[in-house]
């Protein structure tokens, strides 16, 4: 790893393109615009296969919306504008034939509130199978559910009322539905946004191991405002700052090492 | 003059509390530090001055005019002074015409005598009021001037006032709504004393006009109100049929699909079809739409009549899309957005989101919407008075005349009308039959409307 940071020849900022052995997802020069605010700029990163990567950085730096730019969740803001190029596997995410029902099926998520359907908790697993036509019987897709459940370690909590409303779960229990509900149409990445800002500390535990634990299938990236979750669970991390990608690369190295400044300052404290 | 006292109130007010405000400031100046801002000293003055004001008012209405109508009777010779109750209401009807000077004749010297001893008595109790008005407030005045000190909770008192002013006006609606159930549930008592309920609730023939002569043919006078409920029942259904889909799947259009701008017109268009008077929308159904499906029937071969069921129920139900499609609109707007996102991350399409997903956690606020503009439909009058007709035929034929509670209830009511048969009195059993249902309704959806509150929250 070199410590002198590359500029690329844009010139529009500095970004260490660290390369990835396995790439899952390959971002560049993505920016986004909100109407006339330009919320994200030149930001170009790899995101490695079954592997746990972080964005971190203040609040308003831009993490969460490349985040939803993964799976397109921006294409719902109307004045939202993406250009750049994202792929997936190799594959252009923003192309038009691309299907964005199908990506989302490849590309789960988790959002910051728990967001169970006002449904029973069987139900609020069974929806994605159900949509996307995963089980051919009942009993496939019973088979499903507990699966889904089991990976979310929530099935022991929940075996004996499936039934029982989703909203009725504990504020931990309901995000592990939630990742429950993700996993249920095998996605390849999950994308995570701030999934403990709403838990208490022993839920925010709980969500923390199974974030490892799903780490051995999924590719996992996960926006946090809490830099010991990011140092926590994750492999990679990148920082961003005012809309810019600053710094990324291997957690360990990004919390001893920094080599921006203004990394540097943000996990020391200084502000953010 | 009741308008020059009502001038003085306010003229008085005003001064007491710039007075009192004046006072308050006054008592800054000098260097003390007041309970109250110096605004609450003059409001409490101004307060202490109006109450007493209007107390004397009322204290003066029924009080007054007994005064002024002994005087007139005093002053009626002896060979004009009444005998009975009835003679003294007369003689009083004659004096107060000759003091307003619209007496049809030359009034004689006793009645004149009486009609200026009325008048001279009115002005006098005129004068008397504002005088005595006027020492009210000035008593006021003083005694609240007296209270105003660096420590009188000013406030405090005023607020205990406004929170009084408060609880009557919302009395006035309360207590309104009592009496009228009360005055329409004694009625409808009287009714079923000359005819028995259970015939009135279960009787299949409605004729309501009674018998003059013992021989008269076909004036039954049988109060059984099964055609109209069904008439009623069938009106509503269809109304109900054509608002529910229509309104249901605008407001899914507009709250789903329809871009911003899109929105912004067309929602207060919507909305203004819910402020056309019901009697445009009556004559639209009588003169255009009872036409069109008479003729469209009978191009058909089906035997339609001029007035017709279908006709009100049509139109209706235009007239009601409004509440449906509004009320909705903010129910499934009322679903978060993070459920909708949750769906989408799933990679659901738009239109299986709001199958799945908004619809049946906005369900129960529809389903109250739709009860709500049920209750409307049930008690709307002017559309089936012109589209529906007269006739209580006991029929489901939506092709036929059919008639309703409240089409029954303005026949029964319009024109001169003696207030102790029992075709008048039907008519608040209706109402209590209709009012009954119609609060039950509310209640259902107010009760829905509830339990769906709880469940985001």
């Amino acid at each position: 790893m070199t410590t002198m940071p590359q500029i690329d020849l844009a010139g529009a900022g500095v970004q260490p393109a660290t390369a990835v052995a396995k790439p899952k997802v390959v971002a560049r020069d993505v920016n986004v615009h909100y109407g006339e605010k330009h919320a994200l700029h030149n930001v170009s990163i790899d995101i490695p296969e079954q592997a746990v990567t972080a964005f971190i950085g203040p609040s308003g730096c831009g993490k969460s919306t490349f985040l939803r730019c993964i799976n397109r969740m921006n294409d719902t803001i109307a004045s939202c504008r993406v250009t750049g190029r994202i792929e997936l596997d190799g594959e252009d995410i923003y192309d038009r034939s691309l299907d964005v029902v199908q990506l989302r099926a490849r590309v789960g998520m988790v959002f910051q509130k728990p967001n169970p359907f006002p449904k029973s908790i069987y139900e609020n697993v069974a929806y994605g199978p159900r949509i996307h036509g995963l089980a051919q019987s009942k009993a496939e897709l019973d088979e499903i559910v507990e699966r889904s459940l089991k990976r979310a370690s929530l099935f022991e909590e929940v075996k004996d009322r499936l039934d029982a409303p989703g909203t009725g779960l504990s504020g931990g229990q309901q995000q592990r539905l939630c990742i429950a509900r993700a996993i249920a149409v095998s996605p390849e990445v999950i994308l995570m946004d701030e999934p403990c800002s709403a838990l208490d500390p022993i839920a925010t535990a709980r969500i923390e191991e199974l974030i490892d634990e799903l780490r051995e299938n999924y590719t996992i990236v996960i926006v946090t405002h809490s830099m010991q979750q990011a140092a926590r669970v994750s492999q990679r991390t990148a920082f961003f700052h005012l809309g810019k990608l600053v710094e990324q690369g291997p957690t360990e190295h990004i919390f001893t090492t920094p080599e921006d400044k203004r990394t540097q300052d943000y996990i020391t404290g200084r502000f953010g | 003059m009741v308008a020059v006292f009502f001038l003085a109130l306010v003229a008085i007010a005003v001064a007491a509390y710039l007075a009192g405000r004046l006072k308050g400031q006054r008592l800054v100046a000098a260097g003390a530090r007041l309970h109250s801002l110096p605004t609450y000293h003059g409001l409490f003055l101004a307060v202490a001055c109006v109450i007493p004001m209007l107390a004397v008012v009322v204290a003066w209405t029924p009080l007054a005019p007994r005064v002024v109508e002994s005087r007139a009777i005093a002053a009626l010779p002896a060979d004009l002074q009444p005998k009975s109750e009835l003679e003294h209401d007369a003689r009083l009807r004659e004096a107060r015409l000759v003091a307003v000077g619209q007496y049809a004749g030359a009034p004689s010297p006793g009645l004149a005598a009486a009609g200026e001893a009325y008048r001279s008595a009115r002005a006098a109790a005129e004068v008397l009021l504002l005088a005595l008005g006027i020492a009210a407030a000035a008593g006021g005045f003083v005694w609240g001037s007296r209270q105003l000190a660096p420590d009188f909770r000013a406030r405090n008192r005023f607020e205990r006032v406004t929170k009084v002013a408060l609880i009557a006006c919302s009395a006035v609606a309360v207590l309104t709504t009592v009496g009228i159930v009360f005055s329409v549930l004694f009625e409808t008592l009287r009714f079923f004393g000359r005819y028995p309920w259970h015939d009135f609730l279960f009787g299949l023939q409605w004729s309501p006009q009674i018998a003059i002569r013992a021989d008269q043919v076909g004036q039954s006078g049988a109060f059984g109100a099964v055609p109209l409920f069904v008439g009623t029942t069938l009106v509503m259904l269809i109304a109900i049929l054509v608002a529910g889909p229509v309104g249901l799947f605008a407001a899914i259009y507009m709250s789903e699909y329809a871009t911003p701008k899109f929105r912004a017109v067309a929602k207060p268009v919507l909305e203004v079809l819910a402020g056309i008077p019901t009697v445009v929308f009556g004559f639209f159904a009588a003169l255009t739409v009872a036409p069109f499906i008479k003729s469209t029937g009978e191009a058909l071969g089906l035997s339609v009549a001029s007035e017709s069921a279908l006709a009100a129920g049509l139109v209706m139900g235009v007239m009601i899309i409004p509440f449906v499609s509004s009320l909705s609109d903010d129910v499934i707007n009322a679903v978060p957005q993070s459920l909708r996102d949750g769906s989408y991350g799933m990679g659901a399409t738009r239109s299986e989101t709001i199958k799945k997903v908004v619809l049946p956690a906005a369900l129960p606020g529809i389903v109250s919407a739709l009860m709500l503009a049920v209750s409307r439909a049930v008690g709307e009058t002017m559309i089936v008075v012109m589209a529906a007709g007269l006739a209580g035929n006991l029929t489901f034929n939506p092709l036929e005349a059919v008639t309703t509670v409240t089409v029954q209830i303005k026949t029964l009511l319009v024109g001169d009308q003696e207030f102790d048969s029992a075709k008048t009195l039907s008519a608040f059993a209706l109402g209590f039959v209709l009012f009954f249902f119609t609060l039950l309704l509310n209640v259902v959806a107010l009760r829905i409307v509830r339990k769906y509150r709880e469940q985001y929250d």
